[in-house]
């Protein structure tokens, strides 16, 4: 199935983080057709097995499934709702967007803040979030139990298509990452490669990856590799901090790094003629590789970052080329290690 | 023509062509003979003749962006026709020129941004929009400086009554002219469809000099500000209370006798209405109202909660209750006793 069917499948299904399970029927419909297993543990992750013909080694790739979102905070006497956040926003991203409120039902609604008349003449100070509201058409009354406190809210933002292959829509990250994995198993599926794959996709990494706590401690892999977004660059950015749209996944260098994984994934791109850049993070990635890293007896970490611009807005933008290109980096990896001892490579 | 269609057409000031094209299609189908005049504005007379002639006039276009440039990276910089509070543009899709090239409205990400940065809201000269281009020359095959810039924002019904959409001020307006000049009313009608009343009553100017009415009721689709924590007096109107009629605002007073007759007919007809309570804004009643040796002006219009943004909110109640009384009222003048 094409994969970017499966991404903006994706993006029109919510999975704010905790609450990703309506999208763990998706990817498994789309995942099955390639996996010799899929199961999903306690926090709700799921994991897709490619078994090897010799079980070598275990590599385990993650990309998480949630997405920051809103959640109802109070119910007003005029039946507005006010709202906190579930990760990481930018309140001057809301006004005026159309959400969804999940509450009994799937409620239409508008972010509304206050006519200019009453604001006057403060447009150059940002909007705070308490001062914003959800209007879903209805009273007080009429709102009865349709809605309650700790309801989640969603921006609504389907996939759109820009010039030149470029994609537009929320939740790109880390969806994003999620589709590049896909496109790595259907790779992998005419190729006889001899390590167990695993492919996680994780749950609650906006709120301090936790997925991957409980994942990796459950798969116990030898090398891992978290397949998440990286900051595209934009006028207003420091170059030298961001990936350019079109070039390939970032290689993460620095200490969330095995130095052989990194060797290992630039020579994989090299020889496969697949192009990258090289990602700078000295200290924490916010990634899953970041707990991966340190799970049980430690693992092998490394990241691959699609280059995504406006990172946690509802527009975020990626190039479809470069999920492509993540995916078959991902699927020469695992190439890379046939015939290979794993005591070999994880050797310092 | 619903509203519906009205309100998805694009048409930001200067560039109401769209609309235009589309009322005057509507208007001939219904067999009226319509006049376009050098500003753009379309003027078309119910066809009855009567001692008494009445104007109703809405204006077609709405607040919108156009593109001021093209950075080297491709990226597109723009700027506000009309009034546009630029904290409602992050993070929105839109589309550009006449072939509606999609792109996107980013912003920092949060990550990227010092604490205090967040204090300060982004300025219109601090966005650009995205095509998914990489050059300049790039983006130059598919927009140019001047493109109209608009919004997407299908008619969406929700909650109880309520409406979601972009440009229902004023399109709201325009379907009311248009419905009042095919309903065969007995009394002298012509339904004026401005041009510019958002870049400061230009359309209206023009049209005005043009006619010769006994009153002109001017269509809107007004602020609201009805949210929890706003003070009384600062709501303006609120949704579901009926049409809004103006008692005075920032370009007309309007003449308390005539306020006075329409707010008896709604009540006669047990029709909701509410003052519009705020003097802020004005309307096309501005030009007509003081134009040659002055016609006097009614304004009544549907109230719309964030208006001025791709979200606008309007109760359909509201909306029915205004054409209710527009038909009421005019039919009340051609009995004569109220003029």
């Amino acid at each position: 199935m094409d994969g970017k069917n499966l991404l903006e499948k994706l993006i029109q299904t919510s999975g704010v983080s905790g609450y990703e399970g309506k999208l763990a029927e998706v990817v498994k419909e789309f995942f099955e057709p390639y996996a010799d297993s899929i199961t999903s543990d306690a926090l709700g992750n799921i994991i897709v097995l490619k078994k090897g013909q010799k079980s070598s080694g275990i590599l385990m790739f993650a990309a998480h499934l949630d997405e920051i979102g809103l959640m109802v905070k109070k119910i007003d006497k005029n039946g507005y709702l006010h709202m906190t956040s579930i990760g990481g926003f930018d309140q001057r991203v809301l006004p005026c967007q159309e959400v969804t409120v999940h509450g009994k039902e799937d409620l239409f609604g508008v972010i509304g803040m206050l006519p200019p008349h009453i604001t006057g003449g403060k447009q150059e100070d940002s909007i705070k979030l308490e001062d914003l509201l959800i209007d879903v058409g209805y009273s007080k009354e009429e709102v009865g139990d349709l809605v309650s406190v700790g309801d989640i809210v969603t921006i609504n933002r389907n996939m759109r298509l820009l010039k030149n292959n470029r994609i537009t829509g929320k939740a790109l990250d880390d969806r994003a990452g999620v589709v590049s994995l896909y496109e790595g198993i259907k790779n992998l599926h005419s190729q006889i490669h001899d390590v167990d794959v695993y492919f996680v996709l994780t749950v609650q990494e906006e709120v301090g990856t936790r997925g991957a706590i409980t994942s990796t401690y459950g798969i116990n892999p030898d090398v891992g590799l978290a397949v998440d977004v990286g900051f595209g660059k934009t006028p207003e950015l420091n170059a030298h901090d961001t990936l350019e749209l079109s070039k390939g996944p970032g290689i993460l260098v620095g200490a969330n790094t095995h130095p052989n994984v990194f060797k290992r994934l630039k020579e994989t791109a090299k020889k496969n003629h697949i192009n990258y850049q090289v990602e700078v993070a000295p200290g924490p990635t916010g990634t899953d590789a970041w707990p991966m890293q340190i799970s049980g007896s430690g693992v092998a970490t490394g990241v691959l970052s699609i280059p995504l611009r406006y990172m946690h807005t509802s527009v975020e933008t990626v190039d479809w080329q470069d999920i492509e290109t993540t995916g078959q980096l991902l699927s020469h990896f695992v190439m890379y290690f046939n015939s290979k001892e794993m005591e070999d490579f994880l050797c310092y | 023509m619903l509203l519906k269609d009205l309100c998805e057409l694009k048409g930001v000031a200067g560039n109401e062509k769209i609309v235009r094209d589309t009322i005057k299609k509507d208007l001939e189908s219904a067999g009226k003979k319509v006049t376009i005049d050098r500003m753009g504005n379309l003027i078309v007379s119910n066809g009855v003749k009567s001692d008494i002639h009445l104007g109703v006039t809405a204006h077609m276009d709405e607040v919108g962006l156009m593109v001021k440039g093209i950075d080297d990276s491709g990226l597109i910089r723009f700027t506000n026709v009309g009034g546009l509070d630029p904290r409602i543009l992050i993070s929105k899709v839109v589309e550009i020129g006449d072939e509606d090239v999609p792109g996107v409205i980013g912003a920092k990400p949060i990550h990227m941004q010092k604490a205090a940065e967040r204090k300060k809201a982004f300025a219109m000269d601090q966005l650009y929009i995205d095509i998914g281009t990489g050059s300049k020359k790039e983006t130059e095959n598919s927009v140019s400086p001047g493109d109209y810039i608009n919004f997407i924002s299908p008619y969406q019904p929700f909650g109880n009554h309520k409406v979601k959409a972009k440009a229902l001020d004023n399109r709201i307006g325009c379907f009311m002219v248009l419905e009042l000049i095919k309903m065969d009313l007995p009394i002298e009608i012509t339904g004026i469809f401005t041009v510019q009343e958002e870049l400061g009553l230009r359309g209206s100017q023009v049209a005005a000099n043009n006619l010769e009415a006994d009153l002109v009721l001017v269509l809107e689709g007004t602020t609201c500000g009805d949210l929890t924590e706003v003070e009384e007096h600062l709501k303006t109107t609120e949704l579901g209370k009926g049409p809004a009629i103006s008692l005075m605002d920032r370009t007309s007073i309007y003449q308390r006798k005539l306020v006075d007759k329409l707010t008896e007919v709604a009540d006669q007809h047990h029709i909701p209405w509410q003052y519009r309570r705020n003097s802020f804004g004005g309307n096309d009643a501005g030009r007509f109202q003081h134009s040659k040796e002055g016609t006097p002006c009614l304004s009544v219009a549907t109230p719309c909660r964030y208006i001025h943004s791709p979200v606008s909110v309007m109760d359909e109640r509201d909306f029915e209750g205004m054409k209710k009384l527009l038909t009421v009222f005019i039919e009340e003048i051609s009995k004569g006793g109220i003029l």
